[in-house]
């Protein structure tokens, strides 16, 4: 495609950027093999570093940013990125709350270091995993690990109509009876961030029999202290609490201080 | 044709293969028959072909929270008391497309006149108090100022089969709702399990001319008056055994009093409002409606999907939620269920299945809420002792 011709396009231009992450999400915009050829008519990827050489210049009308914020590189990246984008999404729970790389947050990221790397003077790192929202104002954001392919159509198909996109900010029990489920808590007695845990998966772990791990991260209004109480109930310890909370949503405020109230009531006991 | 029917309200005798030849017998007339199936940790309500696919022997145990399958030694077929879901995803489908539409030049073209053509569903199993919450959705869906269309072209073509219960659930509370056992009306057939060591047999009657048409084609002789007499029995101890209860006198207004209580503040700790209690009640009924287009503009299509008062989006008007609070969610459907539903349809939203309770991971007990609410009125007014 020459630049000339993208010039006179009148389709919306997305730039794909990633941060630190694992490339889950981005490839989820690759994995809509069927609509693939309608969104490539219906807009102009001018930036995507996985998927293409075509590397455009900005401003662009729509960027899409995976990862969190970890480095110092990385945080001056993401200020160019929102200079450079009108609409700015951030794509699954990396971008939207630091990530699993996040559980660094309550460590000695100097000591990680060293221990990991034989050369540890050349790593140059943040002592915080970050999202995105931390450093710019974000418009969107896209929840998951990864994030679901069809929230990801949704949103497009969305923006470029000029509506508002359904994705609904309740809980993945909502999806989960909507799939005719049988409830694995109450019939069970396993555990299962469902009720404290955003929509958008369709329910995946539950309709698969496993408890909900928290990947969409906070619904709108999770009861964590409830979810606390049922997970004793059900006979798991404080330090395993801990670590259900602490997962791909680890940083996300409510599940962090979730985790960390069940740490320090361990201690205190 | 059979000319004699069985006459309406006559109750017969049949056996296990008598029933199943009902089955195939509504089969025959093209109906799609639903039935109670083990499914994974749980009887649910799902497609069946004959006798063989009922859950012979199993049972279930429900209490606030918690629900488990369990296995009875007496082979009965609905040993069971109620399945997590209710018929209400048949008949009030909790996602359905209402259009969709094409651009057309500069007008646009619909790609269908509205729903897909209804099944014809057969339910076999519907127990009194889901009778009772069928007949609450008929009022609120099939009113006079409002009719649902997907509700009513599912609902009309629908046949009933009632199941008379013979046991309860500590989670039950139909007896203070007024929907208990025996079924008296609004099915086409209703059977009454009879289970011993010497027999295994139903109790049945018609209750509508198809439902006569139907048993007219099977095997039965009429229930001697020790048959009829054991399944009122079998009724009566089920009832009997309820203890869970609702004091409904002057709820309504008890509850509007109760708009500042306490007590909200305290079930709010425990909710999550995660909206599990509002999808298995067999009356809720609220929906959304999402607009969506694709991608290049050219189609859109129009969706309901099931929603909850215990989302925040529920109350979404301009400026933002009306209730941001649990307190104010949980407020809101307790007091429509049990208090507000009276003013607009005429009759409480409740009947008393205890789904609710069950199925909420929490354990909160629509039950046990009312009657905090009552006693510290009672309290407060120095009259009975508190709860
Ligand atoms: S299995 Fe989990 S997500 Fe599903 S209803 Fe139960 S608690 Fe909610
Ligand atoms: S009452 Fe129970 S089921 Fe209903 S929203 Fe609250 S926690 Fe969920
Ligand atoms: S409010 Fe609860 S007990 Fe009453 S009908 Fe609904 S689910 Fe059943």
């Amino acid at each position: 495609m020459s630049s000339k011709k993208a010039a006179k396009d009148e389709r919306k231009t997305i730039a794909v950027f990633k941060f630190a992450s694992c490339d889950g999400c981005q490839l989820s915009l690759l994995e809509l093999e069927e609509e693939l050829l309608s969104i490539v008519g219906a807009v102009n990827i001018v930036y995507f570093p996985e998927a293409s050489r075509v590397m455009l210049k900005g401003p662009y009308d729509i960027g899409l940013v995976e990862g969190s914020v970890t480095t110092h590189h990385e945080a001056e990246l993401i200020q160019q990125v929102r200079r450079q984008s009108k609409m700015l999404v951030t794509l699954g729970a990396c971008a939207t709350s630091g990530g699993i790389q996040a559980l660094r947050n309550w460590k000695d990221v100097n000591l990680m270091v060293r221990t990991v790397y034989r050369n540890p003077d050349f790593i140059s790192t943040l002592k915080l995993s970050t999202p995105v929202a931390e450093h710019v104002p974000v418009d969107f954001e896209l929840r998951g690990c990864p994030i679901s392919k069809y929230q990801l159509l949704e949103l497009l198909s969305a923006t470029l109509a000029g509506r508002k996109p359904n994705i609904p900010t309740y809980s993945v029990c909502m999806e989960c009876k909507r799939r005719d489920n049988v409830c694995l808590t109450v019939a069970q007695g396993t555990p299962c961030l469902g009720p404290v845990t955003q929509a958008g998966c369709g329910a995946l772990c539950p309709s698969f029999n496993r408890g909900c791990y928290g990947c969409f991260g906070p619904m709108e209004s999770p009861n964590t202290d409830a979810m606390i109480a049922l997970f004793r109930n059900l006979g798991r310890s404080d330090p395993e609490i801990t670590r259900a909370f602490r997962t791909f949503s680890a940083w996300a405020w409510q599940f962090r201080q979730a985790s960390e109230e069940c740490e320090h009531e361990r201690k205190a006991r | 044709m059979v000319t004699n029917l069985p006459a309406i309200g006559t109750q017969f005798l049949i056996d296990i293969p008598a029933l199943d030849s009902i089955i195939g017998g509504l089969r025959r007339r093209g109906y799609e028959v639903l039935g109670p199936v083990v499914r994974g940790a749980a009887v649910v309500y799902d497609a069946i072909e004959g006798v063989n696919d009922l859950p012979a022997g199993a049972g279930d145990e429900q209490e606030a929270g918690a629900y488990r399958l369990t296995r009875r030694e007496d082979g009965a077929l609905f040993g069971f008391v109620l399945s997590p879901h209710s018929w209400k995803k048949f008949l009030h489908p909790p996602e359905a497309r209402l259009f969709a539409a094409r651009r057309d030049g500069r007008s646009f073209r619909l790609l269908n006149g509205g729903p897909a053509p209804p099944p014809r569903y057969a339910f076999l199993g519907v127990r009194a108090c889901e009778l009772a919450a069928i007949a609450i959705q008929d009022r609120v869906l099939l009113g006079e100022s409002y009719s649902d269309a997907t509700y009513r072209a599912r609902r009309q073509g629908a046949f009933l089969v009632a199941v008379n219960c013979t046991w309860a659930a500590p989670t039950c509370f139909c007896t203070s709702m007024r929907t208990a056992p025996p079924a008296e009306a609004g099915f086409d057939l209703a059977l009454t399990e009879l289970v011993s060591s010497e027999r295994h047999v139903f109790v049945i009657e018609a209750g509508s001319r198809a439902g006569a048409e139907v048993l007219a084609e099977v095997e039965r002789h009429e229930a001697s008056p020790g048959d009829r007499l054991e399944a009122e029995r079998a009724i009566a101890a089920a009832k009997a055994s309820i203890w869970r209860k609702v004091n409904t006198s002057g709820l309504r207004e008890l509850l509007y009093e109760k708009f500042d209580d306490p007590r909200w503040d305290h079930v709010a700790q425990r909710c999550f409002t995660c909206g599990n209690c509002t999808q298995v009640c067999p009356t809720c009924f609220c929906t959304t409606v999402d607009d969506s287009s694709d991608v290049t503009g050219q189609q859109t299509e129009r969706w309901r999907r099931s929603d909850s008062c215990f989302s925040q989006n529920f109350t979404f008007i301009h400026g933002g939620s009306v209730r941001m609070s649990a307190k104010s969610r949980y407020r809101q459907w307790l007091t429509h269920k049990l208090g507000a539903w009276v003013d607009q349809f005429g009759s409480p939203g409740c009947v008393g299945c205890g789904r609710c309770i069950t199925w909420c991971p929490a354990g909160i007990d629509i039950t046990q809420e009312a009657a905090a609410l009552r006693a510290d009125e009672e309290i407060a007014i120095g009259k009975g002792d508190a709860i």
